[in-house]
């Protein structure tokens, strides 16, 4: 078998049958749950009297509405309280694994799945949440689905779903110091645009993602979605199985051998062919800062912002609506634009690598006294990590905030959100109205180490004078 | 389950390109454990002020109350998965959604509520959207066998996704008991899936 991606050998595995519809069935590897997206799902399960067909491939945990100040139970915010029980209820009755607070494995997700070693290449995952691409870091086709959706994954272990076609995204060269995974990233979206990855998979590949730690391609491929790509994936390689082995769930002895062979044989083909190619080149890219509402209205830190002239008929309208909400002119750059809250978490950029490099930005350095800055690790693996090495403090001193784990103010389900019309520095993946919270909240994506760099300047600010 | 073959209804018309789902529902509102209560939210940042009082936006207007065909731009429904978006939109009344681009898990989450979303070049929707936003009680067919949405004397060819547009018409769209028909099949699949038994590993 030659001449095929990774996308079409793990699909067709996975294919039960074509169904009258010309949909594929496909089956599910590994289904993820969390608080805010399966509690209707198991409702219509019982509304139809359905079980769950594996509940030992579905792992559940909490992260979107946890709080990261004070987490006693019962949560002040009833809510969220509610949902929490909800979830607990649910998984016990189905005998799903549950991590929850006390488990010292709790965290986003994204997070969570790779850290434990169950995210493995090869699979098909699906949870109720789009940044479930992430996952295709280590080769799996990994995708968001709805709450219809994880009714049928639990009932069938099954989605009913369309074959997207594949594009290959090679990004040459190398990058500049000071320039990350998740300025790449930002640049493909920039790029092809929020809508140019529907239909798509996107497969990334070239000497910048080949060299990059397991930690940086979840950050490539978390934000695959955000360019409208529902699945991003990269080949597994010695750096893939170099981050597995040992992992609490990856397989061991004569079954790690099996696995390896297993993970060598989906990958893509040399002589592969891709519904489409683009190449990027990495020596190009600059620290990339969004102005806008979407996370494709990006800039390099040294652009100015589009003039609203420069856009296509139809989008001039949305580029005027979105500089009146981000309260930004047309032309002018966004370095210098003074911060209120900066915030380093995310599903995106909330890892160990991601806290070392922030850390190391800050150290011996103070927040600017107008500036709200907080650190939210993506797990309490992370957190703990992070302490044994003295992050914590390093944070602290600085006069960031140090929470728990959780999704926190990417999303504002929590108490963490911007108040009125903040500018926030912000690491997550989306700058969307609303988005943190404040229906007049305005959002900055970027690095975490350009966000640091922000905090600590209380303007935003180009990362390449502090590394 | 129902076949969608044909809905008709009044319009409304929701303009700009890339409304994404927080826009659509914002995250403060998922925090329920049902979908009962979503009518009340679809858009409502942009609806309601601090204070709740009501801002101009067609879900407020009177003229579009009762309305159940919507029509949009382009890449509507990008961002998160929340099906609460699409549940909001139906529970307010919507029936169908026709528009120049669709988010695709924001469409497939729309096929599973039985909710067609029907695709328009941007001047077609655009004189659809005219003659809405002129004649808010015209009413629109939209066929979705034929891909067909017509208003008065207009009649324009839309597109819709051929496995969507099978799933609606055979009533298959709520597709759980379909998928599970075939059990057997799952199970061989589960059972050749290297992975899925921990690689020969008996734990």
């Amino acid at each position: 078998m030659t001449k095929q991606t990774l996308f079409d050998k793990v699909w067709d595995m996975h294919t039960v049958r074509t169904l009258p519809t010309g949909q594929t069935q496909l089956f599910i590897g590994l289904h993820l749950i969390h608080e805010v997206t399966s509690p209707q799902a198991f409702q219509m399960l019982a509304e139809r009297g359905l079980g769950v067909l594996y509940p030992n491939h579905t792992l559940a945990t909490v992260d979107h509405i946890v709080p990261t100040a004070f987490q006693h139970r019962p949560f002040s915010d009833m809510l969220a309280e509610t949902m929490m029980r909800e979830l607990e209820k649910n998984v016990k009755k189905a005998g799903i694994r549950f991590l929850d607070l006390s488990s010292g494995k709790q965290g986003i997700v994204h997070i969570i799945g790779p850290e434990l070693g169950l995210t493995q290449p090869g699979m098909i995952i699906a949870c109720g949440d789009s940044h479930t691409s992430t996952h295709g870091a280590f080769g799996c086709i990994a995708f968001g689905i709805g709450t219809s959706q994880v009714r049928d994954v639990l009932a069938t272990q099954c989605l009913a779903v369309t074959r997207p076609k594949v594009r290959k995204i090679v990004v040459k060269g190398k990058l500049h110091k000071g320039v990350y995974a998740k300025d790449v990233i930002l640049r493909i979206i920039q790029q092809l645009g929020v809508y140019g990855g529907i239909g798509y998979a996107y497969e990334y590949a070239g000497p910048v993602v080949e060299t990059m730690t397991m930690e940086e391609r979840m950050t490539m491929c978390n934000m695959s979605i955000e360019g409208g790509a529902t699945v991003g994936y990269i080949n597994p390689d010695q750096t893939t199985f170099a981050y597995m082995k040992g992992r609490e769930f990856a397989p061991t002895g004569e079954a790690w051998d099996k696995a390896l062979t297993f993970w060598k044989f989906i990958a893509s083909d040399t002589d592969a062919r891709y519904d489409d190619i683009i190449e990027i080149d990495g020596k190009q890219l600059e620290p990339m800062v969004t102005w806008g509402i979407n996370p494709g209205q990006a800039i390099g830190i040294s652009q100015k912002i589009p003039t609203i002239s420069s856009f296509k008929a139809d989008d001039q309208k949305t580029a005027s609506l979105t500089l009146q909400h981000m309260q930004f002119k047309e032309g002018e750059s966004v370095l210098g634009k003074k911060i209120d809250v900066a915030f380093i978490g995310s599903c995106t950029n909330s890892r160990i690598s991601d806290l070392r490099e922030a850390a190391r930005i800050v150290r011996g350095k103070k927040v600017a006294s107008h500036v709200k800055a907080i650190v939210v690790p993506g797990s309490q693996a992370v957190k703990k990590a992070a302490e044994a090495e003295g992050l914590d403090a390093v944070f602290k001193a600085a006069g960031f905030e140090w929470r728990e784990a959780g999704c926190s103010m990417c999303l504002g389900m929590n108490s963490d959100k911007l108040v009125g019309n903040q500018l926030c520095a912000s690491s997550s993946n989306r700058n969307f109205i609303g988005r943190q919270g404040s229906p007049t909240g305005r959002t900055l994506l970027m690095s975490p180490a350009m966000v640091a760099v922000c905090a600590i300047e209380g303007r935003v600010a180009d990362v390449r004078a502090h590394v | 389950m129902s076949k969608i073959i044909q809905l008709k209804g009044r319009g409304i018309v929701v303009r700009g390109n890339d409304l994404d789902t927080d826009r659509i529902i914002p995250a403060r509102y998922l925090k329920e454990v049902a979908f009962g209560n979503m009518g009340q939210y679809p858009f409502y940042d942009e609806r309601f002020g601090a204070d709740g009082e009501k801002k101009k936006h067609p879900f407020n207007d009177e003229r579009f109350s009762g309305a159940s065909i919507l029509l949009v731009n382009k890449n509507f429904g990008c961002g998160s998965s929340r099906e609460h978006a699409p549940q909001a939109l139906m529970r307010w009344g919507i029936k169908a959604i026709v528009g120049e681009s669709f988010a695709q898990i924001f469409a497939g989450n729309c096929t599973m509520l039985g909710i067609p979303t029907l695709v328009a070049s941007p001047d077609e929707i655009n004189l659809l959207m005219e003659l809405v936003e002129e004649h808010p009680n015209h009413l629109l067919e939209v066929d979705v066998q034929k891909n067909m949405i017509t208003v008065d004397k207009h009649e324009i060819t839309a597109t819709m996704n051929a496995s969507a547009q099978n799933a609606l018409t055979e009533g298959t769209w709520d597709s759980a008991s379909l998928l599970l028909s075939a059990k057997d099949k799952i199970k061989e699949v589960a059972t050749q899936l290297p992975y899925f038994n921990n690689f020969g590993d008996g734990q």
